[in-house]
């Protein structure tokens, strides 16, 4: 099959030293940020971003950059669970799921069989998200080159209204996030007409918002923010990770083949429907405690309970690549800025991409097999110490994290308005995040709004002003349809509940 | 004593409330400055204002709906926000992180960063001056070679390294 042909080259690309070494130095700075509070995935990348652009400038550069920034997302994935399980703090939004039973087994003196299970699932969802995107990419892809500004609006739309169904009560909390998003996104210089919007005469708001301080301030900042509410310390369990334990636990997983495949087959869904590994990770636990013969013993110390949302959120996390490099819109928010990555360095993540640019988008496809590799191993091996970082006294860790922070807010403008907004948006994102107003709809409006827009005005613009272009055809009519079923899904679940109920 | 620490310093409903009146006066913002640039169709497609004009409105619309459900729900004002305790754990945090940020543009990145790290070594810490002072300049020392030698990733310098002929 061709993409196999595709594949192989692609492994060629990314077999370089150079790109093998950046693939290591990427897994394991990503574990040490999964690992502190306050610096992660969507972070890191973030942060490192600016520091890519010379990088990106050489011939092959972007394929190396992009490997650097994506093995620091799986090593971050990894990361996220060792915090999880020893200390109870969840390292990543998604890890919130692993400390459910993963921290109960830590206290009960299991944490190397915890660790184990966590980091072996997590190397199998994100292996069958892998494969699945090495078939279904250049499907899609070649899909979306019939996409025109209506069908691309008609993505978005769904996108966000997928958003807003699955949020539940906190319908309204995730609208106005999400144009919260939005309206920073507007701000600015309009490429269209050339008027500056919503800048109210300040000049340095001539640029606009830019998505990597919203990230660094509310993922980051805001983080740290949220945890010293335990207090100025970080306390947990030890971690001896031995290559018995690791064999033993190895025979233990097996057994729990259903769940594994089940939490992939979520994790992949939700990458691609814009959900993310977060909800991912929630929602195959919830499946797993449901399904599982052990159910109610959830919550103490199963190790079920741990390969479930580990699978889900790695599958999650990685598919949300798809979209991404398919279609040009992120699944997550840490998709969302390697997508802003792309865009800065001067690629159109989209379906044109796979054409233009195969070396790229192939050698990106075989490092996320090699890198997820690489970090299965670097994380077995190393466990005691990515756990010893937190150990680093509160006093220096922290304000060496917030020093990160402001250093990768500088360095996205070289402006130090935008390390003063980094600070905004941390207390905004402590806020929101304490209110329960979700900060991925925000950041992704954020990253997508300008886009969203343009594709929006285009459409219209062809359809001389006729808002039905957007059911002109199947496709369209079929993603619009969809999208609106999605936004007012809650209200029609209400309302049919309460025709059935007078019955 | 206990009572004391964590006794409420806000209760959710009060920052609710609070933060559904700012997200609504923004969309008020916005909707204004959407009217003012045009919302409506121009001879060639959507004027500048058209889009933002919606997204302020929903903005309101969403304020709204809020503000209105933390009105009706009393049982949050029992609910603490932020316990007393933790606000002066975070405030501890943030002050600090407030003005070394501020510090940056006048004294540069690397002297902030080390009186910053000092800072929290000496007063959280309970470090002595000395190991203080040795950490965060061998800290900053180490960002310096990081960012400016290995990355070539200028960051804002000030008088100090003027004087040593390193800006």
């Amino acid at each position: 099959m061709e993409e196999f042909n595709a594949l192989m080259q692609g492994f060629g690309v990314a077999l370089s030293p150079f790109n093998l070494l950046l693939m290591f130095v990427g897994v394991v700075l990503g574990i040490i940020v999964g690992v502190l509070p306050g610096l992660g995935g969507a972070n890191a990348v973030a942060i490192l971003l600016p520091l890519t652009f010379s990088m990106a400038q050489q011939p092959g550069g972007t394929t190396s950059a992009i490997i650097l920034l994506s093995c620091i997302y799986w090593g971050a994935l990894f990361g996220g669970a060792i915090t999880s399980i020893l200390f109870n703090i969840p390292g990543e939004p998604w890890s919130v799921a692993t400390t459910f039973d993963g921290h109960p087994l830590a206290q009960k003196g299991r944490a190397g069989a915890a660790l184990t299970a966590a980091f072996t699932s997590s190397f199998f969802g994100a292996l069958v998200a892998v494969i699945m995107i090495t078939f279904l990419s250049p499907v899609v892809a070649k899909f979306a080159l019939e996409f025109g500004p209506p069908e691309f609006f008609g993505v978005y739309l769904l996108t966000f209204c997928a958003f807003v169904g699955m949020s539940g009560e906190n319908a309204f909390k995730t609208i106005a996030s999400m144009m919260i998003g939005f309206a920073l996104a507007a701000v600015g210089l309009d490429s269209v007409t050339g008027t500056l919007r919503l800048t109210f005469g300040f000049t340095s708001l001539l640029k606009g918002f830019d998505f990597l301080i919203a990230v660094i301030g509310l993922f980051g900042i805001g983080e740290i923010l949220q945890t010293l509410e335990e207090g100025l310390a970080f306390k947990g369990a030890s971690a001896k990770i031995n290559l018995k334990v690791v064999l033993e636990t190895w025979k233990e997983l097996p057994r729990y083949w259903a769940t594994s495949l089940r939490a992939a087959a979520v994790g992949c869904f939700m990458g691609i429907v814009p959900g993310g590994a977060t909800p991912a990770s929630f929602m195959s636990y919830g499946m797993a405690q449901r399904f599982s013969k052990d159910g109610k013993k959830f919550g103490t110390g199963m190790v079920e309970g741990v390969v479930a949302p580990e699978t889900a959120a790695h599958a999650a996390g990685t598919a949300a690549l798809l979209p991404m490099i398919t279609l040009g819109v992120p699944g997550s928010p840490t998709a969302a800025v390697l997508l802003g990555g792309l865009l800065i360095w001067g690629l159109q993540p989209g379906p044109l991409l796979f054409i233009e640019k195969p070396d790229f988008v192939w050698g990106l496809i075989a490092s996320m097999y090699l890198g997820n590799i690489a970090g299965l191993i670097v994380v077995l091996t190393c466990v005691p110490l990515f756990a010893a970082i937190l150990r680093i006294p509160f006093s220096i860790i922290a304000p060496v994290i917030m020093v990160i922070c402001a250093m990768g807010a500088y360095t996205v403008h070289n402006s130090m308005f935008d390390v003063y907004l980094m600070v905004v948006f941390g207390v905004i994102g402590y806020i929101f995040k304490k209110l329960d107003y979700p900060l991925a709809p925000l950041v992704l409006a954020l990253v997508l709004g300008d886009r969203a827009e343009e594709n929006f005005r285009n459409a219209i613009k062809g359809s001389q002003g006729d808002l039905l272009v957007f059911f002109s055809n199947g496709l369209v009519g079929g993603l619009t349809t969809l999208a609106l079923l999605l936004l007012f899904w809650p209200a029609i679940k209400a309302g049919w509940r309460a025709a059935r109920g007078k019955r | 004593m206990e009572s004391e620490q964590h006794r409420s310093a806000a209760s959710v409903r009060a920052v609710e409330i609070g933060v559904a009146v700012v997200i609504f006066l923004f969309g008020v913002l916005v909707v204004f400055d959407s009217y003012r640039l045009g919302a409506r169709w121009g001879d060639d497609g959507p004027q500048a204002g058209y889009f933002p004009f919606y997204i302020g409105l929903l903005l309101c619309l969403s304020g709204g709906v809020i503000l209105w459900r933390a009105f009706r729900n009393t049982g949050l004002a029992a609910e603490s926000f932020v316990e007393r305790a933790q606000l002066k754990l975070i405030l501890t945090v943030l002050i600090p992180t407030v003005v070394y940020v501020g510090f940056i543009a006048y004294l540069g990145f690397y002297v902030a960063s080390i009186l910053f790290i000092a800072y929290f070594m000496k007063r959280i810490g309970k470090y002595s001056l000395l190991m203080a002072a040795l950490v965060s300049v061998g800290i900053s020392v180490a960002f310096f070679l990081t960012f400016e030698i290995w990355f070539s990733v200028p960051l804002p310098k000030g008088p100090l390294e003027a004087a040593l002929g390193l800006g």
